[in-house]
């Protein structure tokens, strides 16, 4: 019986992380900027400098200027289109990942010489 | 009532020790775990660095058949003439200088009880999980005449980059002034919707500069352009006015290589150079390791994990899989698939929680000329209702026109999604 109960405590709990792990769960945040490195680079390190690096950018700059693309604020050739996406929460998640990395440009992939 | 993270993970620890004990057995020692890579393109690559990147105590290794990486974006400005092959080949040594053991053999098939990857040269790959991203193989078998290698030497797709890129060029170059190429389109989906009318442009661009008096004749299988038509419509209309004939709903039955003549269904086309992309699905090595699942030709993947849902352990990635509402077969998306699938992995391995709340995004440019471009763009959730990814409303769309600041973008684009993979 004792058994029986923790099985269906830990269903339960399971149930619950499957929401809550977002805010507190740095995996999160980790796989919500990955979206943006496609284009920004590995951590936000832009291999040329274009698209803009994000890494080690103000946390707050950050968060504005996706927000103001959001709305419509700042032009923009796709970056409105993308920022549409994601939810207030997930833009300051993205925002605060980027902040945290040290700045600097990531290495281009290597020629075959 | 909320339980805390940090508070459920004390509490549920005596039952995630197992899983983590139980991993450690069967990695190498000192190792979290062992990860097998089949195929090095934009999703296997990217995934093979991003499980190193993110836990370097996990063994990963790649099994890749060429020498280098060959890039499919920006391989139709090879064609056109703007842009070189030393521009999109890369080789394997960044991954290598990251710990990735970089086999060059061919991944047979996989053996999912005893986990392990056959290969070519008679070994395997021992794995406790393993990632799959075989790319696409073409149905030579619905165009009976190109089923000889001889054939298919002569009539190209160059739908995967590399010696055929080369080789259709030197047809372009070879073609007199006057001729007529003409290109032949699957039926979607096949790998990258814009593709085909972006290579359009990029020979027409050739053609307005080389030869003319050239024509363009794309016979489309299906009933309308599949992507971005408003834009490829414009460039055709603007800067290649006269030079482009679309002819929608116009199959194909077969090709007589000789006569260089295309047989449509109802019809029958001479060119001068015949460039046919036949249909497509996930490549053999699926195939032979019981991973299709849908319509004989796509994965079935849970988009949580990637993990296929056909066989244990295995996750897929990029073209081969079946895609999720709306989702292209894309570079963009292979490169997504295998960061989502790389967090997933190393979660399972190490017994902590895998993230069920999924993002990705697609990022498409196309280049209408030597330097100008534009973009289809869209953003996907896991939608735990529909077990899919979906796209998010309100977001994603296209380019309000094509221009040389986006042209600026792709190359942008394209220099970081390369290094994502390979360095």
């Amino acid at each position: 019986m004792m058994r029986t109960t923790m099985l269906f405590a830990v269903g339960l709990a399971g149930c619950l992380l499957a929401h809550a792990a977002t805010a507190d769960d740095p995996t999160y945040a980790r796989s919500l900027a990955a979206t943006c490195f496609t284009c920004h680079g590995t951590d936000g390190r832009s291999v040329e400098g274009v698209p803009p690096s994000l890494a080690g950018q103000n946390r707050d700059y950050l968060l504005k200027q996706l927000q103001e693309f959001r709305d419509g604020k700042r032009p923009a050739t796709i970056m409105h289109q993308h920022a549409k996406g994601y939810t207030d929460e997930q833009l300051a998640l993205i925002a605060g990942y980027f902040a945290a990395v040290t700045p600097g440009r990531a290495a281009a992939a290597p020629a075959v010489r | 009532m909320t339980i805390s993270r940090r508070e459920f993970m004390k509490w549920a620890s005596a039952g995630a020790g197992v899983t983590t004990l139980s991993g450690c057995a069967t990695g190498s020692s000192g190792s979290a775990g062992r990860v097998a890579v089949v195929g090095g393109g934009y999703g296997g690559a990217t995934a093979a660095k991003f499980v190193k990147m993110w836990a370097p105590d996990i063994d990963v290794t790649l099994i890749e058949t060429n020498d280098y990486f060959v890039s499919c974006p920006i391989s139709n400005l090879v064609l056109g003439g703007n842009a070189q092959m030393n521009q999109i080949t890369f080789s394997y040594d960044g991954l290598r200088n990251r710990g990735i053991r970089v086999l060059k053999d061919t991944a047979i098939a996989l053996d999912g009880v005893n986990k392990h990857v056959t290969l070519a040269s008679g070994g395997s790959v021992p794995y406790d999980r393993v990632i799959v991203s075989p790319g696409v193989d073409f149905l030579f078998d619905q165009i009976p005449s190109l089923n000889t290698l001889d054939a298919q030497s002569r009539i190209l797709h160059a739908w995967k980059a590399g010696p055929q890129t080369v080789a259709l060029r030197k047809q372009l170059e070879s073609m007199r002034d006057g001729g007529v190429y003409a290109l032949q389109i699957p039926m979607a989906p096949y790998r990258c919707p814009p593709g085909p009318y972006e290579r359009v442009c990029q020979v027409a661009d050739y053609f307005k500069k080389a030869k003319p008096k050239s024509k363009i004749l794309v016979l489309d299988s299906n009933p309308d352009l599949v992507s971005k038509k408003g834009l490829f419509l414009s460039a055709w209309n603007g800067l290649y006015k006269g030079m482009i004939e679309y002819r929608p709903n116009s199959e194909i039955a077969d090709v007589d290589v000789k006569g260089m003549t295309l047989k449509l269904q109802f019809d029958d086309v001479k060119a001068d150079v015949i460039n046919v992309v036949p249909a497509q699905r996930a490549a053999d090595f699926a195939v032979r390791s019981g991973l299709i699942t849908a319509n004989n030709r796509w994965c079935g993947v849970d988009w949580t994990t990637c993990e296929s849902t056909a066989v244990k352990g295995v996750h897929v990635l990029g073209d081969s899989t079946l895609s999720a509402p709306a989702m292209p077969k894309s570079g963009s998306m292979a490169n997504q698939h295998a960061k989502v699938c790389a967090a997933a992995v190393v979660a399972l391995i190490k017994g902590q929680p895998v993230n069920t709340d999924a993002m990705m995004m697609n990022t498409c440019y196309s280049f209408v000329s030597g330097d100008s471009a534009m973009h289809v763009a869209s953003v996907h959730r896991y939608d735990p209702a529909q077990k899919t990814l979906s796209p998010v409303k309100g977001s994603g769309g296209v380019s309000n026109e094509a221009s040389a600041a986006e042209g600026a973008y792709a190359w942008g684009w394209a220099r970081n999604i390369w290094a994502e993979a390979l360095a």
